[in-house]
């Protein structure tokens, strides 16, 4: 009877910790975005009170399009969204040649036989460990050679051309497929590229989706290739838009670039939550091997 | 028949990949801007950066920044992932929330992180403040800027708590049940039953971990440009790309990409001779 009751209070004990951690955690996680939506629709002044205030006076909704139309009169267009335009269009392009190259070869890979495959799939995967500044120099002459420098497509073209994270994780995926399904296909007369496309890619719905959404991510997200590539402030990225407000002269103020970064990470946020299950599965599977 | 399905990767490959890294070789042997033509100068540009002040302070501070994050990173995706890998209430609300910071891009992190560690009006100094703290200039004074970094780094630790979740979940029950029957604390059981079973993931992930370190840019490039305040945040990266398209002196840039990659190959080798002795995997 005492024993069952200190074990109970035990347990009981260990739940109650483990809360506490976990909802301090959380805090801490979360603050800082918190911290960025109330900033954003404060007043200028409030932003520059000591101590500072969490709960604005008024709720200035309208600082999401002044940061939005922030600098259009010296530009005469409207900065944020011609970023967000341009960012789209190649977020798009990638996701699309990220998804229908890496499930081709992926499944070249994962199904079909050819001479030096497996070989040439170990160095694929090695490939990982080159970082980028290694390949940066004589990309950049390349694409400076075609012509290609101030345009877009030096940022999305390559994703046409697969890349070895995502082969990998289409591989892993296409293997767990049992074999009859296209056995039974090839001897009804099936092609390989019917097999392909009619019954391999409708089964990989959720790897492909893991595929998209990494690349979305890293699409979205790029710094450093629009930082090389782009030269004229119109074709700019979000991300290289949100630092060009930052460091402006006499600096953006703290609500509104709070507010447009808000607008940054909404997209991605919103991504998320409709295909969460799909983004946590694809995280988890691609770090576990 | 098949190698036609892999044409896409074996394009790839070759342009952005083989060609890229065979020229950066050669180029790390050159004096090259993209106006002039390559010219042969041997190893110079090695022995330049053997000599080269900023190209050490870049190294050092970069290195630091490697040992302070990625153990950083580890230590509390790996807490966090255990805490989540208990059985207690709302713990997909937590997981969310957890999860949260690594969906914020780059330079959207580095803005917002700017201003929470803002001397004057940042929380960040007001909590501390209230805690009757006298807080550091974060991000003036030099002693202090790279440690930012570092909480940064350890802000967007999500993406590896959910991999090591799902490590754990995959430990096997019957473990667990053996140590019981041999009555093993809680603790006991993390230590000699979770960390081994986990240790081949843990391994993964700090070689990736580190291999993306090294090449940290965006975030203190948007913090901190020019590596300010002197130079204590100027990580590898930014030196590199500087003299790539800031001083257009790209062989020189190219050999510091040959350091870098040369550096990631001995780390990653001395992670998998340490991973010989401790990480445990199946066999069977």
């Amino acid at each position: 009877m005492r024993r069952t009751d200190l074990s109970t209070r035990l347990k009981w004990l260990r739940t109650a910790a483990t809360h506490v951690a976990l909802v301090a955690a959380s805090t801490l996680f979360v603050m800082p975005m918190l911290w960025m939506l109330t900033t954003a629709v404060k007043p200028i002044e409030e932003t520059m009170t000591s101590p500072p205030r969490w709960i604005p006076s008024q709720v200035l909704w309208e600082n999401f399009p002044k940061a939005v139309t922030y600098g259009s009169e010296q530009l005469g267009y409207i900065p944020f969204l011609a970023y967000a335009v341009n960012t789209s269009i190649i977020t798009v392009l990638c996701v699309i040649g990220s998804v229908v190259s890496n499930a081709v070869v992926g499944y070249s890979f994962a199904r079909l036989r050819w001479p030096g495959r497996d070989l040439f799939f170990g160095i694929t995967l090695a490939t990982m460990m080159v970082p980028f500044p290694v390949t940066m120099v004589p990309s950049f002459a390349l694409f400076k050679w075609l012509g290609w420098v101030g345009t877009f497509k030096p940022l999305w073209v390559p994703s046409f051309f697969a890349g070895a994270f995502s082969i990998f994780l289409l591989r892993q995926f296409f293997k767990t497929i049992p074999m009859d399904l296209a056995e039974a296909a090839k001897i009804d007369g099936a092609s390989e590229f019917q097999i392909f496309s009619d019954i391999i890619l409708p089964l990989s719905r959720p790897a492909l989706a893991v595929t998209a959404l990494f690349t979305f991510m890293g699409a979205w997200n790029d710094f450093l290739g629009p930082l090389i590539y782009l030269v004229d402030q119109r074709t700019f990225t979000l991300s290289l838009g949100l630092q060009a407000y930052q460091t402006q002269h006499g600096g953006t103020p703290w609500n509104l670039l709070m507010a447009a970064s808000a607008m940054v990470i909404l997209p991605v946020v919103i991504v998320f939550f409709f295909a969460q299950k799909a983004f946590i599965q694809g995280i988890a599977t691609s770090g576990l091997k | 028949m098949g190698i036609l399905f892999a044409t896409p990767w074996i394009f790839g490959f070759l342009l952005f990949l083989l060609y890229p890294l065979v020229a950066s070789f050669g180029t790390s042997f050159t004096n090259y801007s993209i106006l002039r033509p390559p010219k042969w100068i041997g190893v110079s540009n090695y022995r330049e950066l053997a000599q080269d002040a900023v190209f050490h302070t870049a190294l050092k501070n970069t290195l630091v920044y490697v040992i302070g994050a990625v153990p950083l990173g580890t230590v509390l995706a790996i807490a966090l992932a255990l805490l989540l890998n208990s059985r207690v209430k709302g713990l997909p609300v937590y997981r969310t929330l957890l999860f949260l910071p690594t969906l914020v891009p780059m330079v959207a992190q580095a803005t917002l992180f700017l201003w929470v560690f803002n001397g004057d009006y940042g929380i960040l100094n007001a909590a501390l403040r209230g805690l009757g703290m006298n807080p550091p200039n974060w991000l003036g004074d030099p002693g202090w800027a790279k440690g930012t970094l570092i909480v940064l780094a350890g802000w967007g630790c999500g993406q590896a708590m959910v991999i090591y979740l799902a490590g754990l979940q995959n430990v096997p029950v019957s473990l667990y049940e053996a140590a019981e029957l041999d009555g093993a604390t809680a603790w006991q059981k993390t230590r000699n039953v979770t960390l081994p079973m986990i240790s081949p993931v843990i391994m993964f992930n700090v070689i990736m971990g580190m291999i993306g370190a090294i090449q940290v840019f965006a975030v203190p490039q948007v913090m901190f440009p020019g590596g300010a305040p002197a130079r204590s945040t100027y990580m590898f990266a930014m030196y590199l790309y500087d003299n790539a398209f800031l001083f257009q002196r790209m062989g020189y840039a190219s050999a510091m990409a040959w350091v870098m990659f040369v550096i990631i190959l001995l780390l990653t080798l001395v992670a998998l001779r340490i991973s010989d002795r401790y990480v445990h995997y199946e066999t069977n």
